[in-house]
């Protein structure tokens, strides 16, 4: 057998996924965001993957600042500057941090609730019914998801950075020793308008990601249960590795200049 | 144009290899009601899938009122499917939405009824398949399996449509619930003029409500003709159906003892 057989198949699969995924986007986007909207159904989903994503977001923001805290105090008190872990743990948690542990976490979350929802719509011909009701499902279901996810990723990751720097603030203040006026104005002079942008530009396209993976994953669903578990799996690891990928994309682009 | 009569040519749809449809040939004049008798398996709901273009058959002709449906797309499609009532042999309920919102779901966003108005019809068309107020309240799942069967029906005739399909309407209900729902299907066709076409196994049943009767196996339509007709077919296929003989041309692929 020829070694590189599976390899050359693993590489026509992915390309035709990636195709079929363009497809879907193609309809979800000329369908799904063209006007007549479905106010309920976006402010539904907004409600559910934005205000039920906060104790996630909140509580992962909340201990990735605190031990961020202890690490840049720990590596900078081998150089005697310990005077920038507020500074440090400000932009790392706006920059980077942030959107990439709440996008993560929304992508476990919602990511697979979607896909299991739709899935299970799918399996169970919701979705054909739908188009027997005169309702584009695209219009329905996946633009109000997009539309939601989008809007409100950043909303989440501007809290979480909120609550990530009053972690560090926490620990730097209880068991680090900082003053707590200089904690605050260290973080406020350094921080700049463009730290927190990037992190929320980031966010709404993690927002995207995760709604067009877990959309996708559920409509294409087929064969029961064990099918939409399977879609539920490849909606939220393709999210996960996808958000991983355009962070790193994304943080070239915003920070070239 | 806004003329139910339906007519299919060599309609076609195959599975991979799997021929499902091999050529149906089929014709109901408006305002009449079609039963389908066939086998389990032999392609009955593909048939209505093809139809509503939940489905795409492979090749053949489909035409409503004169008017080819096969390539409709959009708006079109939408505009097309205004006409239909539609109801799954699995239910196909939102199971995120109660009973009455099922029902009202075609007038709510297919039609843009007002939601107080929508409700009315919807408890209306429920009491017509025996179910009372208090149902309406209640979600899918919180229904017995022919409960959510009558709900599917009262959504696919909530809109008045002038073309309804009827999945097995009967099946899993008592005897008693099943006569009623068998007249409130005549009654669909002699009052609104609605051109229909049901599935049923039931031949107590398809005596009821069909104008004519069609036999389907194989994927194909082996007889047609009036519903009276159905006792003197000489038609060694349709004899042994409607007797439910275990033994004679159609053989079932059991394993014999
Ligand atoms: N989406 C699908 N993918 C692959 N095969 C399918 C699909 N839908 C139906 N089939 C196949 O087509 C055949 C006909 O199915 P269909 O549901 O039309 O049967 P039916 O006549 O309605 O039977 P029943 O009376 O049991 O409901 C079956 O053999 C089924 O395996
Ligand atoms: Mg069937």
């Amino acid at each position: 057998m020829n070694p590189f057989q599976p390899i050359g198949r693993a590489v026509l699969a992915l390309l035709a996924e990636i195709g079929r995924v363009a497809l879907f986007l193609k309809d979800g986007l000329a369908q799904g965001l063209s006007p007549t909207y479905y106010i309920r159904q976006i402010l539904e989903q907004m409600w559910r993957i934005g205000y039920n994503s906060l104790p996630v977001v909140g509580l992962t923001a909340f201990f990735t600042g605190g031990a961020l805290a202890l690490q840049i105090y720990l590596g900078s008190s081998r150089f005697n500057a310990e005077g920038l872990v507020a500074s440090i743990v400000a932009l790392g948690i706006t920059r980077e941090l942030g959107p990439v542990l709440a996008g993560l976490m929304v992508a476990g979350r919602v990511g697979a609730s979607i896909a299991a929802e739709l899935g299970t719509m799918r399996v169970t011909e919701q979705i054909d019914a739908l188009v027997t009701l005169s309702t584009n499902p695209f219009k329905y279901l996946v633009g109000p998801r997009l539309i939601a996810a989008v809007v409100t990723l950043p909303i989440l990751v501007a809290i979480g950075d909120t609550i990530g720097i009053m972690g560090g603030y926490i620990v730097g203040t209880r068991s680090l020793g900082f003053n707590s006026y200089a904690y605050i104005k260290n973080t406020a002079d350094f921080l700049e308008v463009d730290d927190v942008t990037s992190g929320l530009i980031k966010a709404a396209v993690f927002g995207f990601i995760i709604a067009v993976m877990g959309c996708y994953h559920g409509f294409n669903s087929k064969g029961g249960a064990q099918g939409v578990g399977r879609a539920t799996t490849n909606a939220v690891v393709s999210a996960a590795i996808l958000i991983l990928a355009a962070n790193f994309a994304l943080t070239n682009l915003l920070f070239s200049e | 144009m806004a003329d139910g009569h339906i007519i299919l040519q060599d309609l076609r749809k195959s599975f991979n290899s799997k021929h499902v449809l091999n050529g149906i040939n089929l014709s109901v004049p408006k305002g009449h009601s079609l039963v389908v008798i066939g086998g389990s398996g032999t392609g009955k709901s593909v048939m209505l899938k093809c139809i509503l273009g939940i489905l795409h058959a492979d090749s053949g002709s489909i035409q409503i009122g004169g008017e080819e449906i096969t390539g409709l797309k959009g708006k079109a499609r939408d505009e097309f499917l205004r006409r239909f009532g539609m109801l799954f042999q699995g239910g196909a309920l939102f199971d995120s939405l109660p009973v009455w919102e099922n029902v009202a779901f075609g007038l709510t966003h297919g039609r843009n009824v007002p939601r107080a108005k929508a409700k009315d019809i919807a408890i209306e068309k429920l009491s017509q398949v025996g179910l009372t107020a208090e149902v309406a309240k209640l979600y899918p799942a919180e229904l017995s399996g022919g409960m959510q069967k009558r709900v599917g029906l009262a959504r696919a005739i909530a809109a008045d449509p002038e073309i309804i399909f009827f999945d097995e309407p009967t099946t899993g209900l008592d005897p008693i619930m099943a006569d009623i729902i068998n007249k409130l299907i005549v009654d669909c066709v002699k009052r609104l003029g609605a051109t229909t076409i049901s599935i049923t196994h039931d031949m107590a049943s398809a005596r009821k409500i069909a104008d004519d009767i069609a036999m389907i196996h194989k994927g194909e339509i082996i007889w047609q003709g009036p519903a009276k007709t159905i006792d003197y077919s000489d038609n060694p296929y349709v004899d042994q159906f409607i007797h439910g003989r275990g033994t004679g041309p159609i053989q079932m692929e059991v394993l014999k003892a």
